[in-house]
């Protein structure tokens, strides 16, 4: 029942988005998540979602899977629209009842606002798309070094990160094992209350946790046997290159931030 | 120097910790004198039921525990100096029990270049060895997949190749197969022997199976913390009944072997292999019994 779980929904590839530094491509997905937000007019919004669209184009991934990633937030998106609808009371009122009315600037306003949500979490999904997660930690890791003047250990973060995604299908299997286990047993898993479902996992997660600090006892043991003493001193077999590629996709988004701007001045707000 | 690791009289007590009041904490003795030196290049096989202290002595051999007694020397360098350490740890690599338990990362390759990068190697040096140790274990054409996919025995020869990423000058294998199912035992030790035979690799195996250790140059046996027998194969097997004394078996040929000597079949001593053993009755069976 647990196979299901995707950890980081990496979707192998081979390309300019899977092949770009991760480091590049991160700061580039901040980036556009701000610059969905940049944009006052109808123009402006179409050119960010234009160059979403691009981008999908680009990474060669099915646009089922892309549309796949923003179905979680559709309720969110929903009740934001909602709210836009009912409180902005500017523009002209096609519906009033009571105290809810309904006008032409929140409807656009509600649009407009719900376009950029689905255009951030779909741009964001992009990155988790195209890089492995043990690369998306490694970009972090090596993009956070300069934080370690805040006494902030980014390596232990990044090996805790590291260790966490080795494990996880690890103990998802020992929980699918845990679980038959009990079920042999008589154990009861499928039926009562809320109450008794919640008291049916006991059986399974003290087990469970019970041999995770085994594993983590071991894990440290076989560590320190491979000279493992932090991230001093420590060198790394990937190394990370940015190259000409990487400076083209750096231009396109700049060119894409100060176009948004641009617009703004020359095209009429639509809020 | 011909020894890589020297043990020289190690007792290790193993404290109980602050136990509650009331509770009886007796330290106990786990290592009671043990004094053995593992040489350049063999192949030794560390023989002993649970609890007789041969795991906590290879834990001895890479600074991973410390002689409450004695001392031990890994190439002159005293376990004790907190300063050697890590080069200790470096020359005397350690493959453990349960494969999924010592690997690291997300993917084959980057885990077997964990050690490397912790000794602060160059990175096309790491790349090197990496390529070099997983095409020993025969596991190059998995570099990039995922550790939860491939099956134990594979796990574990990645788990070797992690350690011979290293360039350790000896292998200590902690019951590397007790995990394992029979074909992924085989891997195992077929890549093991193999490293010790063709790369010179001084191994040392710790086990309970009779058959792995058949296949060591030199087995030593512990009981009760303490080294109670020592030799070839051949001469260890062959005392079956002092081995049975101390809750060991030993190999299944060996034992056929033994119950027909003792019925009066005359079938020479120290078969170990099953086919030795076809070989010896086979023998017996041309030869006319009535002559």
């Amino acid at each position: 029942m647990l196979n299901g779980i995707t950890i980081g929904q990496y979707f192998p590839g081979d390309s300019l988005l899977h092949r770009m530094d991760p480091r590049v491509k991160l700061v580039l997905t901040f980036v556009y998540i701000f610059a969905v937000f940049i944009p006052q007019n109808w123009l402006g919004l179409a050119l960010a979602v234009g160059f979403l669209v691009f981008s999908v184009a680009v990474s060669r991934l099915p646009v089922k899977l892309v549309l796949k990633s923003v179905k979680p937030i559709i309720p969110l998106i929903i009740l934001t629209s909602a709210l836009n609808i009912f409180y902005v009371s500017e523009g002209v009122h096609l519906f009033d009842w009571g105290f809810i009315h309904i006008t032409t600037q929140g409807l656009v306003t509600a649009a407009f606002i719900a376009i950029r949500i689905l255009s951030l979490i779909a741009g964001s999904s992009l990155l988790t798309y195209t890089t492995s997660p043990t690369t998306l930690t490694d970009a972090l890791e090596r993009l956070m070094k300069p934080l370690k003047v805040f006494h902030l250990n980014v390596h232990e973060l990044a090996m805790m990160m590291t260790i966490a995604l080795r494990f996880i299908p690890t103990l998802v299997e020992e929980t699918d094992k845990i679980m038959s286990a009990q079920k042999a047993r008589g154990a009861d898993m499928e039926s009562g209350g809320l109450m008794q479902r919640v008291r049916a996992l006991i059986p399974i997660l003290i087990p469970l946790f019970v041999s995770s600090f085994r594993r983590a006892y071991e894990l440290a043991t076989a560590m320190e046997c491979r000279c493992y003493r932090g991230g001093e001193g420590r060198t790394r077999m990937k190394q990370l290159h940015m190259n000409a590629r990487d400076g083209a996709c750096i231009a396109v988004m700049a060119a894409l931030t100060a176009g948004l701007f641009a617009l703004n001045f020359i095209v009429p707000a639509a809020l | 120097m011909d020894d890589i690791i020297t043990a020289r009289d190690v007792r290790f007590v193993y404290d109980n910790g602050e136990q509650e009041p009331g509770t009886a904490a007796e330290p106990v003795l786990v290592l009671d004198g043990v004094s053995l030196a593992v040489r350049q290049g063999e192949f030794l096989a560390l023989l002993g039921h649970n609890g007789s202290g041969k795991s906590t002595l290879a834990k001895h051999f890479n600074a991973m525990l410390l002689p409450t007694g004695g001392q031990v020397l890994v190439r002159d360098m005293d376990t004790a100096d907190e300063e050697k350490k890590y080069e200790i740890r470096r020359t005397v690599g350690m493959v453990f029990q349960n494969p999924d338990n010592q690997l690291v990362s997300t993917i084959v390759e980057e885990d077997v270049a964990f050690g490397p990068e912790n000794l602060g190697i160059e990175p096309a040096e790491i790349r090197r060895r990496v390529d070099d140790a997983l095409k020993t274990v025969g596991m190059y054409e998995y570099r990039t997949h995922a550790p939860h996919k491939l099956s134990g025995g594979q796990k574990q020869r990645v788990a070797i190749a992690g350690i011979l990423a290293m360039q350790p000058d000896c292998l200590v294998l902690d019951e590397p197969t007790a995990m394992l199912d029979p074909r992924g035992r085989r891997e195992v030790l077929d890549t093991v022997s193999w490293l010790n035979r063709e790369r010179g690799m001084t191994v040392v195996l710790i086990t309970h199976y009779m058959e792995e250790a058949a296949r060591a140059g030199r087995v030593v046996v512990m009981d009760d913390g303490k080294i109670r027998m020592e030799g070839t194969p051949r001469e260890v097997f062959s005392q079956v009944e002092a081995l049975r004394a101390i809750e060991l078996d030993v190999p299944q040929p060996t034992e056929l072997c033994f119950a027909l000597r003792r019925r009066g079949v005359p079938l020479p001593e120290g078969i170990l292999t099953p086919e030795e053993c076809a070989e010896a009755i086979a023998l017996l069976m041309e030869e006319p019994p009535c002559r």
